[in-house]
């Protein structure tokens, strides 16, 4: 049985978005509701257009399965399967299958009496990725902008996108993204560390409390942002990195399309302090 | 919707100012400078301090504020001494390595490679003593080092990036410059030269863990957020004697995705995704160019990459 100990008297009905009691139902250990069919249907649906796709290809190394999007020709078209087309269905139920599960967690959340933060944090994840598959594309007016599913291909298509704007290192938003997600990890090792450490003290010691906690990280580095704060500043840090990520590439093509070393020159051209030699 | 979400505190409540539970180590004082910061107080705790400063602590500040000036004045002599294009020309000043005809020379002239490695040196020096003030300050309250250890993860990607590969290659001008550009330029050139960094497969899993420490601790952050209302940042507490809060955190995600964590494993999680970012990152970093010339060859090599 999928059951814990705990855990019958949580399976209550009700909460449901959608469909009423219709599909207000476990399987196993998972909750199904009217957006675990659609999900459910949705991820199906586009795993085996994947394989099909992947079964037309000239390879099963899965290193190098590749399902492109379609060519830039093709514009905001709906392109041949074989050309292009795969890309675009998957595409179509890859969204419809995030969406549903973001609307699957705000019922899950409705069930349990929990504030609605991880359906919404999770929005932002898909947010970012229909910046890069729709929303870049449709801006760029064709779908050959959006990226190809596939480990390497994808990898491919981040490098080449990144030099087609110069050097994406100098992209103020890329460096903005990266610099939280340098800080959530940073933030992530300390919060971690720091509740293993309370609770795992040396030999001997009694499990420690929030207060030693609090003086640890004072005593360290001079502030303790506290239990409840810390959840707070991880959750803003994290959610940062990805609405940056979704801006850097998505003001790259449809807002700038030079290169983003020279996008900084304005800084050496005011002629206060301009000079030629420096840099 | 309209319930409270727990994003802000609402009520700040200002009591008497928390000097910390006792040190166990005699003799050990805290400086007791101390202040409220309503902003602060708006996300997370509103008092500031105190701090613990120490020998290890002083000696620290000192080495970091020797290096950051080292670094500065070399950035102001590059454009005359001239504070505003200091200011505005920042991101193009750098303080660079010695070039490759110094090899690993210890005392390359200053102004060739030489105060970046005394700058270098400093830094280092600060990094490590600020490494032991961490394990000293977690012993003094009785607390495990697990902080302690997840910088020295950190330490060894610097390590790795301007002290071990630069040894291992035989010069030090393989290390990484001070500057804002330069040390994106010199990411960007490793990368080139060494046959795209995407093909390295430490790389892949640092991003890996880079990315799941962002996603872990999105998920972690909005539970408890979303538990607030039933004491769920009471962590500790939950460990130890499980309540409602971690009872519904858990349902959410074994109902969501079919497996959940419990209040002590996600931590557990956290400090393991966390720490592996920079451990595989090193790993990578020192294998390129000492053990692998060619990243994208060495991935022809062995099947993964696709030939162009």
């Amino acid at each position: 049985m999928a059951l814990l100990s705990f855990e019958r008297k949580y399976r209550v009905r009700g909460g449901t978005l959608i469909g009423g009691d219709l599909f207000d139902f476990w399987v196993g250990p998972y909750y199904v509701g009217f957006f675990g069919i659609t999900a459910a249907f949705c991820a199906v649906l586009g795993t085996m257009l994947i394989f099909l796709g992947a079964s037309m290809g000239d390879t099963w190394n899965p290193w190098l399965i590749s399902i492109d999007p379609p060519d830039v020709a093709y514009g905001l078209a709906v392109a041949p399967l074989n050309e292009g087309g795969l890309w675009q269905a998957i595409t179509f139920f890859a969204t419809g299958a995030f969406i549903s599960w973001a609307l699957r967690e705000v019922e899950i959340c409705r069930k349990l009496g929990m504030g609605y933060h991880v359906p919404f944090a999770f929005s932002v994840a898909v947010f970012a990725y229909i910046t890069l598959v729709i929303i870049r594309p449709v801006l760029m007016g064709a779908w050959g902008y959006g990226f190809p599913y596939g480990i390497m291909s994808h990898l491919d298509w981040v490098y080449n996108t990144g030099y087609m704007y110069g050097n994406f290192h100098y992209n103020p938003a890329h460096m903005i993204a990266i610099t939280f997600f340098f800080t959530t990890t940073l933030a992530l090792a300390m919060h971690g560390g720091l509740v293993l450490a309370a609770t795992n003290p040396e030999k001997g010691e009694e499990v420690k409390t929030p207060e030693h906690e609090n003086a640890f990280f004072r005593d360290f580095i001079g502030y303790s942002v506290g239990t409840l704060g810390i959840h707070r500043v991880g959750t803003l840090l994290a959610l940062s990195a990805g609405i940056w990520s979704a801006i850097c590439i998505v003001i790259s093509g449809p807002l700038y399309e030079g290169s983003w070393i020279e996008w900084w020159n304005f800084l050496k051209d005011v002629p206060m302090w301009a000079d030629p030699d420096v840099a | 919707m309209a319930d409270y979400q727990n994003i802000l505190t609402q009520v700040q409540v200002r009591g008497h100012t928390d000097y910390g539970v006792p040190l166990q180590t005699p003799g050990d004082d805290r400086d007791l400078i101390t202040g409220h910061n309503y902003l602060a107080g708006k996300l997370g705790d509103a008092q500031l301090g105190p701090i613990y400063l120490g020998a290890t602590g002083v000696a620290s500040l000192l080495s970091g504020a020797i290096a950051i000036i080292i670094i500065g004045l070399n950035m102001l002599a590059s454009v005359d001494w001239n504070p505003l294009k200091f200011v505005f020309l920042m991101p193009w000043l750098t303080l660079d390595p010695p070039g490759p005809e110094y090899g690993l020379q210890v005392f390359p002239p200053l102004a060739e490679g030489g105060w970046w490695l005394i700058a270098g040196g400093f830094l280092t020096a600060s990094i490590l003593l600020w490494w032991i003030r961490s394990y000293r300050r977690a012993r003094a309250l009785g607390l495990g080092t697990h902080i302690t250890w997840a910088f020295a993860a950190a330490i060894w990607l610097y390590l790795v990036l301007g002290f071990f590969r630069p040894i291992a290659m035989g010069s030090w001008s393989e290390a990484v410059p001070f500057g804002i550009f330069s040390h994106l330029d010199w990411t960007n050139n490793f990368s080139l030269i060494w046959g795209n960094l995407f093909y390295n497969p430490f790389h892949m899993l640092s991003i890996v863990f880079l990315y799941g420490s962002t996603l872990l601790f999105a998920m972690h952050g909005a539970t408890i957020l979303a538990v607030g209302r039933y004491g769920g940042e009471r962590e500790i507490e939950q460990i130890v004697d499980r309540g409602s809060a971690s009872e519904r955190a858990a349902l959410f995600w074994r109902w969501t995705m079919g497996f959940n964590a419990s209040m002590e494993s996600i931590h557990r999680w956290a400090w393991w995704f966390a720490i592996l970012c920079p451990i595989t990152g090193g790993i990578g970093i020192l294998l390129t160019g000492t053990v692998v010339e060619n990243w994208y060859e060495w991935g022809i090599a062995n099947n993964f990459a696709p030939p162009y």
